[in-house]
């Protein structure tokens, strides 16, 4: 397999280029591909969201900034531009920085949380060959870098000197590391069945057999417990116990404003982009298209219907499965009011994980008789 | 969680942690110093007096017309009820007899008032308990509403409409018509806030045995209107001493039953404000029905100087009894005016409940309290 940064070294490498400067050259580039990434999926997943939950209460949302000959007003278009405004008004804004507040690790969180969001993608394949860097071990790495974030949001909750954000930090740590879990062990599952720790072992093995999450009703169940951890994960509702604006004001977020905050949002619409992204290719079989829904053993179609799946139209089928459960998390956040901590502590030790746990064993014992 | 009351183990190491004045869910500026063990409170100090605006005292320099736009502003989510309460005071130590016409009038604003009141107290509950969505619906709702009284007296917020004698204008012309397509509208509403909030498995998980104030410790504390009748207390102004017209109606008090938990939960509270916005509909139904002609200025007087004498007269708000108290000594100022405010009894009973729930629950509670600060502080 091949990937992008292969593919640069390799194109590079004929060019009477210092290796020193190739290898820069090498990071650079998938460095800058991997931060427009996560700025435009912001930009357009945050108008996203406006627009969700303005349709869903009733409202219009944004409907008054323009952006390049798209005119803002009464057009389904309006206020396409303002994210774009918003991005720019938190870039200028004064970056505040309490008195008491511990300095150094203040301005160190909002990098860390990012780093963790960022290092991610790396490892992540949006299509056949299109990724960064292909590791043996993607699901693997995947589960160890959304670990990265927790210590940046405790930096950020203890360093800031207020006693929202200890609560919020206090609260986001307890979360996100019990509700990684229940997401390793469905993850883990996969790992079984398919025998591969890397995201084009488990896609070839769906193209082969089926999407994984018809596999077996363990399978589903396994989806629907690692659907639900991962909005757990990102602290979206009703699990964004660490924010609850309306009981912590903004939890570990509340010192922060300006450029700082405005990484916290990146990271943020980041992640839900990355587990939207692993569950697709886990679960719902990645870049294939549906065909292979109904390509079942007893009724086969004729190869000619496989003419869906391909390098780019792969990218489009992977968007299309992650655009549908990131609105799936927005649908939530819009429907659902907030667990308390001890409800949501309940549900990943009480529920999440026997179940979990009972999902390995019964798909093990599946993978035996079938 | 159980409520614990063991204060031996959590006062050793406890964190003051000061909620409001600015604070997204303490409804106003209202401040919690709030002891906390990691997230369990054991204790709360409410703060009040930063919406204090003296209400009383300008009273006493004021003649009695004049006082009206002042009592809007104490309740400002119920305007119409505090002009109603002080204007029954004021016919009370005047002796005047109403037109019937002027009663109607006022019960079905008062009705609609309810509704508008009871609107954001759910709207804002659910905001507490974090679901967006209901708030920004009953808001449009309670925007309908609004619509009405503005065609009605051109304010949106502070009427000044309901005046001791009298109302300051007739009906306006399709006011009724407007009113009936609003609660037809309406009622389909109703159910679906049900459908969204009230049976949502989070929401009950959330509010259902949070918070329980049992019936005694609700009459001790002078607890009143919805968050008393949540406690299973079949107490409203409106059947135990009916004022106004309201003996005329037919119509049900809800109480809370513990549905869903306890009596006297936080769920039991949003419940029965629930029921009263259907019983409110069924209110107007029958006075819209009922709505005799007559001009609505035959009784006002053109001067206001009561005897010497003092009234006190009570009233069923939205937030519960409100009380008037004035003292007059046959002057065109009342000599002394005083007002019982229920959300300040009301707030008053939350150390009571509050204690040993967690930081979230102290939200929950509070927003199903439903307390307006410009009434408390005055």
């Amino acid at each position: 397999m091949t990937s992008i940064v292969k593919s640069i070294i390799n194109s590079l490498s004929g060019l009477p280029i210092d290796p020193f400067l190739l290898a820069v050259l090498a990071i650079l580039i998938p460095g800058i591909i991997v931060f427009l990434i996560m700025a435009v999926n912001a930009l357009i997943a945050v108008y996203f969201e406006r627009k969700v939950s303005a349709f869903m209460q009733d409202r219009l949302g944004p409907m008054e900034v323009g952006l390049f000959g798209f005119k803002g007003g009464k057009k389904f278009w309006g206020g396409i531009g303002q994210t774009f405004a918003d991005a720019i008004k938190l870039l200028s804004k004064e970056d505040i920085i309490p008195n008491d507040a511990d300095r150094f690790l203040m301005i160190l969180a909002p990098f860390i949380i990012f780093t963790g969001a960022f290092l991610t993608f790396v490892g992540l394949p949006v299509s056949e060959s299109l990724v960064i860097s292909n590791f043996n071990i993607g699901i693997f790495y995947i589960i160890a870098m959304s670990s990265v974030a927790v210590i940046g949001i405790i930096l950020a909750g203890w360093s800031s000197n207020n006693k929202w954000s200890l609560y919020g930090a206090m609260r986001a740590a307890a979360q996100m590391i019990s509700y990684e879990i229940p997401i390793a062990l469905s993850l883990i599952l996969v790992v079984i069945v398919t025998g591969h720790l890397d995201f084009y072992g488990i896609v070839d093995w769906q193209a082969e057999n089926r999407w994984f999450i018809i596999h077996s009703p363990f399978a589903f169940l396994g989806f629907v417990i690692y659907f639900i951890s991962v909005v757990a994960e990102t602290n979206r509702t009703p699990f964004d116990i660490p924010e609850a604006e309306s009981e912590l004001v903004a939890g570990w977020m509340t010192e922060y404003s300006g450029f700082r905050w405005a990484l916290f949002f990146l990271s943020e619409y980041a992640n839900m982009l990355i587990v939207a992204f692993v569950a697709s290719i886990v679960f719902l079989g990645g870049w294939l298209s549906p065909m292979h829904l109904i390509d079942l053993p007893f009724f086969d179609l004729p190869d000619s219907w496989m003419i869906m799946d391909g390098k780019l139209i792969g990218i489009f089928w992977i968007f299309i499965k992650a655009v549908f459960l990131i609105f799936c998390m927005m649908w939530f956040r819009w429907t659902f009011p907030r667990l308390r901590v001890d409800q949501l502590m309940y549900t990943c030790w009480k529920v999440f994980i026997p179940f979990a746990v009972a999902n390995v064993i019964l798909v093990s014992i599946w993978e035996l008789i079938f | 969680m159980n409520k614990s009351k063991d204060s031996s183990i959590v006062s050793i190491d406890e964190m003051v942690l000061n909620m409001g004045p600015q604070h997204p869910s303490t409804h106003g500026v209202l401040r919690l110093k709030i002891h906390t063990d990691g997230e369990v409170v054991s204790k709360i100090e409410p703060v009040i007096g930063y919406l204090h605006r003296c209400f009383e005292k300008h009273c006493e320099n004021l003649s009695y017309e004049q006082i009206v736009p002042f009592t809007d502003r104490c309740d400002y989510l119920a305007s119409m009820h505090m002009d109603h309460a002080y204007s029954i005071a004021v016919e009370k130590l005047l002796d005047i007899e109403l037109p019937e016409r002027v009663e109607y009038i006022r019960v079905i604003i008062a009705e609609l008032q309810r509704i508008a009141s009871h609107l954001v107290a759910i709207g804002t509950f659910g905001l507490d308990v974090g679901a967006i969505t209901p708030f920004t619906w009953t808001i449009r709702d309670r925007e309908r509403v609004l619509d009405l009284f503005e065609a009605l007296c051109g304010a949106r917020l502070l009427y000044n409409y309901i005046w001791p004698g009298g109302v300051s204008h007739d009906l306006s012309p399709k006011f009724i018509q407007h009113t009936q397509e609003f609660l037809d509208y309406f009622e389909t509403q109703i159910f679906e806030y049900n459908e969204l909030l009230t049976g949502n498995k989070i929401f009950i998980e959330r509010t259902a045995d949070v918070g329980v104030m049992p019936s005694d410790v609700a009459v001790n504390f002078g607890v009143t209107g919805p968050s008393l009748r949540g406690s299973g207390v079949d107490y409203d102004l409106r059947k135990t001493q009916p004022y106004s017209i309201y003996d005329k109606f037919d119509f049900n008090v809800p109480v809370g039953e513990g549905k869903m938990g306890t009596v006297g939960d936080s769920w039991d509270r949003y419940w029965v404000r629930m029921v009263e916005m259907e019983e409110s509909i069924k209110i107007i139904r029958q006075a819209i029905s009922s709505l005799p002609d007559g001009d609505v200025h035959s009784a006002m007087p053109k001067r206001i100087r009561p005897k010497k004498g003092e009234v006190y007269s009570r009233y069923e708000s939205a937030r519960g009894d409100v009380g008037f108290f004035i003292q007059s000594n046959g002057k065109n100022i009342p000599m002394r005016l005083k007002m019982r405010s229920p959300a300040f009894c009301n707030l008053s009973v939350l150390g009571e409940i509050a204690e040993g729930w967690m930081i979230s629950d102290v939200i929950t509670i509070l927003g199903s309290l439903d307390i307006v600060l410009g009434e408390i502080d005055r």
